[in-house]
């Protein structure tokens, strides 16, 4: 069996780079930014909108409609290869006047340099960014989460479905902050719900029709189904 | 009485078929002349089942899937031709009650997530809200924090081989491994008093200093657990059962797996040899001399060999750690995050109101965000908080390492037989508590 290549992280800093340590006594604020950051200004200019450095780690806030474009050119780029994406997420504020946050958390591995992208959603504007799963694999799910949580619509996205929440879930997205922590719905509606379900209906449409199992199944379920009743989880 | 040898045959074939499942003998048929005509074999008996494939559905409740997580898997014949996963089915909304939670208060939460791995989370968690606090801990602090995290890590881990030898066919290893897994369990019930749900770290600190004697009974740990590992590894390691069932099988070459984002041994079998603790260092991982493993071959064989390995790591750190062991304080000396003891709170003023401030009310941090990555057993455990400068967070974001992996199994058992999408996915070491949160 052929056999891979071992790719060292740090690769691209060279022999004589400073070990890396344990950061010690961080600012809150400023402090040395990023270097990418300053070449992300040189490249992209007005869709960068402000830089900040907050304890230590630096945050990009970048042009939402440009989002997946300034992501590709840091994964391309041989002077930047964020090759690693570590994490999709979204931050909603208590004060419902401040935008939506996207936040995307990226790392060189081999120049061992973490950057965190932010992209601002404002009230008001219809919640959807670019998906950058057609960059980095590892999207797939996260984005999928983030859209369950929130519901940020990742356009490109070749899957966007809920995740962690069923598919028939009415209640919204219980991340927002409008959503209270006991969900929308009373105990008595969601146990109603509960038991609304057709226990015998295991499998989504689409796994239903890869197999042409959908001409097995019972003839008054297939007549449910094809009236648009949708299967369970 | 005299005895007589008798030879039997035994026929290891089924009597009267050929390999390929035809009659050997056939029928003698004559024609008109009464010559005889030789007929010819008849088709082969198995029917023709190309095209039709089957959807069978693992989970929610297979042991083999390590909780409930749900496989709907697409066969053509034995061969997976696609699989959809399903998770969600223990989600309980741990991001969502963070953020009605002081940060102390979230630290238990933090317990039940990835079940197998508690201390490394509290002190994850606790490195993510001391970021965010803008404090530094003490130096007895950070060593006690690095023992947490690798017995957690054993701990994880010598659950990983035992379940995973389960699922392979392999009981002995597991009671093995359990037995280990047992006498840690036991040191951190002295340590803080709980088996499973530890919360052995606060904001600033721990819950506790290690007992008495404590460091004599690691000690005898340390020295008895390699002899552990090299019994397990004689069982395994060349074992041909073990080979046969784990080599080759859900091979990710390095570029896919950072581009799946896999972490943990996951990436370091596909030999990228991305680890938390070396690359961006906490806890002064870097004063540490240790070795990270890395495979060549990026199959389910690789990933074993990896996490043994790791397990002699993490003692190999350990020792160190114990050696190294200062004394002083645990927990930081400020009145803002710490409570203060308990004779001073009921007899001075000053330690009475930062007692009531810090129980009622909550460390407040400032404004600002963080997020902190820590080497969990699974990969890349990073916690993101964001302030608005009131003692809840506004954001708890776990980034879960088991979830990230696990979105790659697809990709992994796709092409290879049903019984080996069991050996795959008890390789990507899941755990559906930190999957669905």
């Amino acid at each position: 069996m052929e056999s891979f290549t071992i790719v060292a992280v740090g690769q691209a800093l060279g022999k004589s780079a400073p070990a890396p340590a344990t950061p010690k006594k961080i600012p809150n604020r400023g402090g040395e930014a990023n270097p990418s950051a300053a070449a992300l200004k040189a490249q992209f200019g007005d869709a960068i909108h402000r830089v900040d450095v907050v304890w230590g780690e630096t945050t990009v806030y970048i042009d939402p409609t440009r989002a997946k474009q300034i992501v590709q050119w840091l994964h391309d780029d041989p002077s930047q290869q964020y090759d690693y994406l570590s994490d999709i997420t979204a931050v909603e504020y208590r004060d419902l006047e401040q935008p939506i946050e996207v936040v995307w958390h990226l790392r060189s591995l081999p120049y061992r340099r973490f950057l965190r992208l932010k992209a601002l959603i404002q009230k008001g504007q219809p919640l959807q960014i670019q998906s950058v799963h057609s960059i980095y694999k590892s999207a797939d799910w996260m984005e999928r989460e983030c859209y369950d949580m929130f519901g940020i619509s990742f356009i490109g996205h070749p899957d966007l479905r809920r995740i962690l929440m069923w598919e028939q879930y009415r209640e919204g997205y219980p991340l927002r902050k409008d959503f209270p922590l006991r969900g929308r719905f009373s105990r008595s509606e969601q146990l109603r719900q509960a038991l609304s379900q057709n226990p015998e209906a295991k499998y989504s449409m689409e796994e239903l029709s890869i197999a042409e199992a959908f001409e097995e199944l019972p003839k008054d379920m297939q007549q449910r189904l094809r009236a648009g009743e949708k299967t369970g989880e | 009485m005299a005895t007589t040898t008798r030879t039997i045959e035994v026929e290891l074939s089924t009597s009267g078929l050929d390999a390929a499942g035809r009659p050997q003998r056939v029928p003698i048929v004559t024609n008109d002349g009464g010559t005889a005509v030789a007929l010819e074999a008849p088709p082969m008996l198995e029917p023709d089942l190309d095209g039709e494939h089957m959807l069978i559905n693992i989970g929610p409740q297979h042991p083999a899937t390590h909780g409930v997580l749900r496989l709907v898997l697409e066969l053509d014949g034995e061969t997976v031709v696609r699989c959809i996963p399903h998770v969600g089915y223990l989600h309980c909304g741990f991001e969502k009650i963070g953020e009605y939670r002081q940060y102390n208060q979230i630290i238990p939460w933090t317990d039940r997530e990835d079940y197998l791995n508690s201390p490394g989370n509290n002190v994850a968690f606790a490195l993510g809200a001391e970021r965010l606090f803008g404090i530094d801990i003490t130096e007895r602090c950070t060593v006690l924090r690095v023992i947490a995290c690798e017995l957690s890590r054993m701990m994880s881990h010598f659950v990983w081989l035992g379940t995973t030898c389960i699922d392979i066919g392999a009981f002995t290893p597991f009671l093995w491994s359990f037995q280990q897994r047992e006498s840690i369990y036991t040191m951190l019930e002295q340590w803080c008093g709980a088996r499973l749900t530890t919360t052995l770290t606060r904001v600033g600190g721990m819950a506790a200093d290690i007992p008495d004697g404590w460091t004599a009974r690691l000690e005898q740990f340390i020295e008895h657990v390699p002899k552990v590992i090299d019994e397990i590894e004689s069982m395994l390691t060349r074992n041909a059962i073990w080979i046969g069932r784990t080599i080759g099988l859900g091979v990710m070459s390095p570029e896919e797996a950072v581009n799946y984002g896999l972490s943990g041994p996951m990436v370091r079998a596909s030999g990228v040899s991305y680890d938390v603790r070396k690359d961006f260092p906490y806890l002064d991982y870097e004063t540490y001399d240790f070795d990270v493993p890395v495979g060549v071959n990026g199959d389910v064989y690789d990933r074993y060999l990896v996490r043994v390995e790791e397990l002699r790591q993490s003692t190999r750190i350990l020792r160190q750690a114990l050696d190294r062991l200062p004394g002083g304080p645990v927990n930081i000396d400020d009145p803002r995050v710490i409570l203060p003891p308990k004779h001073k709170a009921m007899s001075e003023m000053e330690s009475m109101i930062h007692h009531f401030k810090n129980v009622m009310e909550g460390p407040r941090p400032p404004v600002g965000e963080a997020y902190v990555a820590v080497e969990s057993p699974k990969g890349e455990k990073g916690y993101y908080m964001v302030s608005d400068g009131t003692s809840k967070p506004v954001r708890w974001r776990i980034r879960p390492p088991s979830f990230v992996n696990l979105s790659a199994i697809p990709r992994m058992v796709e092409g290879h037989l049903l019984s080996d999408v069991i050996a795959i996915n008890a390789s990507i070491d899941i755990v559906m508590g930190e999957i669905d949160r």
